[in-house]
């Protein structure tokens, strides 16, 4: 657990609120939350989220277990340690949910998202998306005469990049799917 | 296989079989099946309310004053909706209740239909967990579910929605002793290498405090039990929040009172001076800690919780203890006993001594006065004129509710209900209902202010109805008198809206509802007025005409310390600074 270094003395903040900004980093952690795949079990989550003022930085959801109808969410989140640990602690407090994991501290993990990119461009532009394209092993899933459709799998900070250099080459729309995550091993 | 029976009765087999003896409710169109029922037995006894919030506050004061789980019938739609305060006061109070609430037909769902309300999204930030039930076979496995989630874990308020049309259709019951319990299970046992760590804190704590709370009362009589002991084989000097009077007597010595906000002088300068806290079953709520970066700022902390979110939520703790207070003191004390530890004597009657210095201060005397009754005396005569009876004491919000609390004693735990963490006012009406329903012949009174009382006025009809000979005891001081408080300490005295203007007589009210009313304003009268009230065999209205610019005393201003009290008589303006004020 983290020391929160609450600093002695005043300070002209609220009284009540204990988080020194700035004695603590922001963290990124990435959360897997099972559940049972029930009415409802979405809102509740994102309710404790917005309910509480956590953010929610990607979220995704799918029955993993169609037998035992449980679903896995998992949350990339930001926040001090202290409340990192305040979200794992209210996500386990929900009835329909069995596990939380926080993926960021319990070892080494792979993230994966999924991203499609529609580039429209002509000449010399088209050409370069390609190249860049397959340097990124993104995969053409649909073309015409003025656009391409990539479909590309990474971290969010690869397709962040790839995104950042789509974007002058005529990067017209995107969807992603948010993270998928699991531990190593 | 047993024989299929409608949804309508599921709802009544699975409440006897739970061991329900009454529900607090009010019919309409989507709980006709479920009335219809209740109409055909005579086990459950169902008392009609006049307003759906008074159902649920009347659940929450059976449940606190009996430790079971209590029980609200409301229909959909408005029904639902009305009960949407009282959930949210038993989940901030941590109360197990159970409200059954009907819908509109699963086919309707959705249509914006007659009395449509979507009850589990709205109520579903103020329940513990909901459930919509679309399938009557499901139907009594969910309502078993639900009494268990209730009184399970930390307790708190469930709601089950259900359609119509699945109250009308049959379906196969599950008996209690088949129900799916399994998913929700939290861990009652701390951890025995904490445990041991306390036990060795205890050992050498030089000024140590046991901050004691709601938490000790939910876990049961056995708990408390357990917590007197504690003190006992310490010696350890004990406070409590308001939610936990009673899990240590008012009358043992080693008690400090209340702390917090209206706490006493000693109980708030011990827990600011303490080397060792041991928190049981509190949350450190912002009542309690004030300022946070000065909170209590050379002590070791440790924390014991059923709930894990509230460990290192507000104060960071040195000694967290996940678990049962029941349980954990248990363990606790055998660990204590076994390891043969002494705590240290000659420290701790050092600070007894320091704390007889703060006790010397008598931060509860207040100027009394021979010509009107001082809301302070009249606690203090009431305290005196029932003290030896087993009594329960609820109240409303505002200052009457702190000078209760401070002046009245509390021997046994579950005999006292207060709406503490919502501050609900029009909370106390109902909830002494909910009590004396379940202690028929037991004195209930309800310490009330004027204004609170008059929000949920109707359930006088009902009192009378049944027969609940409780005693709604007003200060009244014609003020929203707490919110005038603040208006002096903070606004320059600028009373914006804050007093009781044409009120009602409340003798004539009394009178008009069949009970008895007495008013009282010259504190001479006072005790013979009071014993009128006792003797009086059903429901009075006691208008206690009180000073009406008292303040409530001591008191810690909002973003302040707990070092920094306010004292009775104290200079009351500019108390607050500019960061304060934003606070509530
Ligand atoms: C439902 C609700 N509305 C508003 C408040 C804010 N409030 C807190 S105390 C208070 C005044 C209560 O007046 P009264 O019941 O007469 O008690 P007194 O303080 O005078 O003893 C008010 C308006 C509240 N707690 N609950
Ligand atoms: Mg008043």
């Amino acid at each position: 657990m983290s020391n929160l270094k609450i600093e002695k003395g005043s300070s002209r903040r609220s009284a009540y609120d204990l988080r020194d900004p700035n004695a603590d980093t922001i963290e990124r952690h990435t959360l897997a939350v099972i559940v049972d795949n029930e009415a409802g079990v979405l809102a509740r989550v994102i309710g404790l989220f917005s309910g509480r003022g956590y953010n929610i930085e990607s979220l995704t959801v799918a029955e993993i277990d169609h037998t035992g109808h449980t679903s896995r969410i998992t949350i990339v989140t930001t926040g001090t340690p202290a409340i990192i640990d305040q979200i794992k602690a209210q996500l386990g407090r929900i009835v329909p949910v069995h596990e939380v994991h926080d993926l960021t501290v319990e070892g080494a993990s792979v993230e994966r998202e999924l991203a499609l990119f529609k580039v429209s461009g002509e000449g010399d532009k088209r050409v370069e998306a390609l190249r860049l394209a397959d340097i990124f092993r993104a995969n053409v899933v649909d073309s015409t005469l003025k656009n391409f459709t990539f479909e590309i799998t990474g971290s969010p900070e690869k397709i962040d990049a790839f995104a950042d250099l789509m974007r002058p080459l005529g990067l017209t729309e995107m969807a992603r799917t948010g993270v998928a995550a699991l531990a190593r091993g | 296989m047993t024989q299929p029976i409608t949804g309508a009765q599921m709802v009544v087999q699975a409440l006897k079989d739970q061991g329900v003896d009454v529900v607090f409710g009010y019919p309409g169109g989507a709980v006709l099946p479920i009335y219809d029922e209740i109409f055909l037995q005579n086990e459950i006894k169902h008392v009609l309310v006049r307003h759906e919030q008074a159902a649920v506050h009347a659940a929450e004061g059976y449940a606190r004053s009996t430790g079971k789980v209590g029980v609200a019938l409301v229909t959909s739609g408005p029904g639902a909706t009305n009960a949407v305060t009282g959930l949210t006061d038993a989940l901030m109070d941590s109360i197990p209740i159970i409200v059954l609430s009907g819908q509109v037909p699963t086919f309707m769902i959705g249509n914006d239909a007659f009395q449509e309300a979507d009850t589990v999204g709205i109520t579903r930030p103020c329940t513990k967990h909901n459930w919509l039930v679309k399938e009557t076979d499901a139907l009594s496995g969910v309502i078993h579910e639900a009494f268990h989630v209730a009184r399970s874990g930390r307790p708190g308020p469930v709601l089950v929605d259900i359609p119509k049309d699945v109250q009308f259709a049959a379906g196969t019951y599950t008996p209690k002793v088949k129900a799916n319990t399994s998913r929700y299970q939290p861990k009652v046992k701390g951890d025995p290498e904490m445990l041991s760590r306390l036990a060795e804190a205890i050992a050498t704590a030089k000024r140590p405090i046991i901050y004691s709370g709601g938490g000790v009362i939910n876990s049961g009589p056995a708990a408390s039990q357990l917590l007197r002991e504690l003190v006992d084989e310490t010696g350890f000097p004990i406070t409590s929040t308001l939610m936990g009077l009673g899990a240590y007597p008012a009358s043992g010595e080693k008690w400090l009172g209340m702390l917090g906000m209206h706490g006493l002088y000693e109980a708030n300068l011990a827990m600011h001076g303490c080397d060792l806290m041991i928190n049981i079953g509190a949350r450190f709520d912002d009542r309690i800690t004030g300022r946070t970066q000065d909170f209590s700022p050379n002590s070791q902390k440790a924390h014991i919780d059923i709930d894990p979110s509230s460990i290192n939520k507000v104060i960071r703790v040195d000694m967290p203890i996940i678990g049962d207070v029941g349980h954990v003191l248990e363990d606790l004390l055998r660990i204590w006993k076994s390891q043969g530890r002494k705590t240290d004597k000659a420290a701790l009657s050092k600070w007894w001594a320091q704390i007889d210095e703060w006790r010397a201060v008598k931060c509860l005397e207040f100027k009394n006065s021979d010509t009107v009754i001082k809301p302070q005396y009249a606690m203090q005569r009431l305290e005196a004129l029932t003290k030896d009876r087993d009594r329960y004491i609820c109240t409303e919000v505002g200052q009457h509710q702190m000078w209760a609390a401070q002046y009245l004693g509390f021997e046994e735990p579950n005999r006292w209900m207060t709406s503490g963490g919502l501050g609900t006012m029009g909370y106390g009406q109902p909830a002494s209902m909910g009590v004396q329903m379940a202690h028929p012949d037991a004195l209930v009174i309800n310490v009330a202010g004027e204004a609170s009382w008059l929000m949920n006025m109707q359930e006088m009809g009902t009192m009378v109805q049944y027969r609940m000979p409780v005693k709604q005891f007003i200060l009244n001081n014609e003020r929203l008198g707490m919110v005038r408080q603040w208006q002096e300490l903070l606004h320059g005295e600028r009373y914006s809206q804050s007093w009781s203007e044409a009120l009602p007589d409340f003798v004539k009210l009394a009178e008009a509802f069949g009970a008895k009313g007495i008013q009282c304003a010259d504190p001479k009268d006072l005790d013979d007025a009071i014993k009128e009230m006792l003797d009086h065999d059903g429901p009075v209205i006691f208008d206690c005409l009180v000073e009406k610019h008292e303040n409530c005393f001591p008191m810690i201003p909002s973003g302040e310390p707990h070092n920094k009290m306010l004292l009775p008589n104290a200079e009351t303006q500019n108390q607050i600074t500019a960061p304060g004020a934003v606070l509530v």
